[in-house]
């Protein structure tokens, strides 16, 4: 079986988020980028079928060169090989146009891509790359199985999940629940060195246009003081929340 | 210019957001001069939609359609988009419409903005503002293409009634026949989901463990709410993961959001904060929770959550 984890090239999360220029761009100074999350825990399933399953694993991002030191993370974590389609990445439809040609070219069986990157929370990827390449796709994929060419998954749904039967090839969006947060492998020494000898191929983009352009961003207004009830008065707390909040 | 909303249903019932987007779709209308067309997937009772300024709504009826999928759900989307000519698509974001839109997106040849928190600011191009960097910041994106697909972020925009001379028309789709099939469904059907949920009531490792839910429990159900949970307490297995919320968990817009025994990580407070009024009751005073919150208790879970229950029970029976 071949797969392939798309990675986004994260701030952490517990950055603080500010902008430069006006606020047309995120400020990169001083934050730590990672895997994104839900890419990671789709990365960890996918160790888990190289080593029971014999799969091959690739990752793959869409970005410039300050994104290598996010590919070289998940070749310590266990990948075979990184690609990195060499470009700005700029709308959630031209990169899903990057990553759905180079699928469909090396025919893999399964896509892995987090249901969400943290910093843009477009949630179009995933979808994206199954509608281009006419793969089947699960979406908030929090188990899978895979047998041959058979699918067993399930999907979280608002209060509850479902369980789905589809087949290769097939696109997933993964998220927590798909491994836990204990199975997540932080790098050994072993996989740092050996992460430096495996391939990190750098291809060039293909044409693609940009959808949506991200013109500014703005902060949340901050916040007015807490109002402090004491506990021996929760009256007063139910009468705020019922006449001034009007939320009871 | 011509605007369709997919409204979507449960068990043929409306949800409360089909009628938010109705009222949405109505306001770029007028914006535009334009009319709004729904279209509702096995629902019971299209005529509602007449209460939301809908102009006119595409009726599927169809039991190959009876449970959701998104590659023929997109598929359905897309066919009454195209008999409409509609170039802007509003949907909601709830977990399935999120799932079909990148799907209706490809077909649609659309630009997608997700999780829009409010109207349009310029219409041509069209501009809107959504969250972005899990609800710490605002993103205005510009679309540039034709044909665009909205979804609109949860609890972001109120429902208008306006009453409206609306037509209703059986529509008939071609069902994609497709790999992906439901087997089955495990959802407690009895309690309220932190996606439907007005009120959310979250609990963390203050409450010391599993065996203490049971006052949570009670106040939400107390409150009508839901219950959710942080992100250590779906770690350490004392909650399924589908309570966590947070940043990596699930994203909360309620309209209250209380927090008991949550110290305020930046990653829970970034996953509740489109909530609308957030009640925080911590034993310690510097939490950073009491920053975030409008409203705050200085003590005891296992003192203040019980007397909160007897006085909302007695302030119930009155109301």
């Amino acid at each position: 079986m071949k797969i392939i984890v798309c990675i986004s090239h994260v701030p952490d999360t517990t950055s603080k988020i500010n902008f430069t220029d006006g606020n047309t761009k995120f400020d990169r100074n001083g934050v730590q980028f990672v895997i994104n999350p839900n890419d990671e825990f789709g990365l960890t399933r996918a160790m888990w079928f190289k080593e029971k399953q014999g799969a091959t694993v690739d990752v793959i991002n869409v970005g410039l060169s300050d994104t290598e030191s996010t590919l070289r993370k998940a070749l310590a974590i266990g990948a075979d090989k990184a690609i990195r389609i060499d470009m700005n990445p700029q709308d959630g439809f031209s990169v899903a146009k990057q990553l759905a040609n180079y699928i469909k070219k090396e025919n893999y069986d399964l896509v892995i891509a987090g249901r969400e990157s943290i910093d843009y929370n477009g949630g179009m990827v995933p979808g994206m790359i199954a509608g281009l390449n006419n793969a089947n796709f699960i979406n908030n994929c929090i188990s899978l199985e895979i047998d041959g060419a058979n699918v067993t998954a399930s999907r979280e749904i608002d209060g509850g999940k479902e369980t789905i039967e589809s087949c290769t090839p097939l696109v997933i969006g993964a998220q927590k629940g798909l491994v836990e947060e204990s199975d997540l492998r932080i790098p050994n020494m072993r996989g740092i060195m050996m992460a430096r000898k495996k391939q990190l191929e750098v291809i060039p983009a293909i044409d693609t246009s940009n959808q949506t352009n991200s013109i500014e961003f703005e902060k949340p207004k901050p916040k007015g003081e807490v109002t402090l009830v004491s506990s021996d008065n929760l009256d007063e707390l139910i009468n705020l929340l019922h006449n001034e909040a009007k939320v009871i | 210019m011509a605007i369709l909303v997919y409204t979507e249903s449960e068990q043929g019932k409306f949800k409360k957001i089909a009628f938010e987007l109705a009222s949405y779709a109505r306001a770029i209308a007028d914006k535009n001069n334009t009319t709004v067309t729904a279209v509702c997937i096995n629902a019971e009772n299209p005529m509602e939609l007449q209460n939301y300024g809908v102009d006119k709504v595409l009726n599927v009826s169809n039991q190959d359609l009876k449970s959701f999928n998104a590659m023929s759900y997109s598929q359905s989307v897309f066919e009454a988009a195209e008999n409409e000519k509609s170039n802007i698509i509003v949907i909601s974001s709830s977990a399935d419409s999120k799932y079909l839109a990148p799907l209706l997106a490809v077909k649609h040849n659309a630009g997608y903005i997700s999780n829009a928190s409010e109207l349009p600011t310029s219409y041509s191009p069209l501009s809107v503002k959504r969250t972005a960097f899990t609800n710490k910041a605002f993103e205005i994106t510009q679309v540039n293409t034709e044909n665009i697909l909205i979804s609109l972020a949860k609890n972001s925009y109120s429902i208008t009634e306006m009453k409206t001379d609306t037509s209703v028309e059986d529509f008939s789709v071609n069902v994609l026949q497709n790999h992906t099939k439901v087997k089955s469904i495990d959802k407690a059907t009895d309690k309220v989901t932190i996606a439907d949920a007005d009120t959310v009531v979250s609990a963390g490792r203050g409450l010391k463990g599993p065996e203490n839910w049971g006052m949570i429990e009670e106040l939400a159900e107390v409150l009508g709410a839901a219950t959710a949970c942080s992100k250590p307490v779906s770690d350490l297995g004392w909650r399924p993961h589908g309570e966590h919320v947070g940043q990596t968990g699930k994203p909360v817009a309620s309209n209250l959001y209380i927090a008991i025994g949550i110290s305020g990580a930046i990653q829970h407070l970034a996953g509740i904060n489109s909530s609308k009024v957030k009640v925080v009751i911590n034993t310690d005073p510097d939490a950073p929770f009491f920053k975030a919150a409008d409203y705050g208790v200085v003590g005891d879970a296992f003192d203040v959550v019980p007397k909160l229950i007897n006085k909302l029970k007695t302030f119930k029976a009155q109301n």
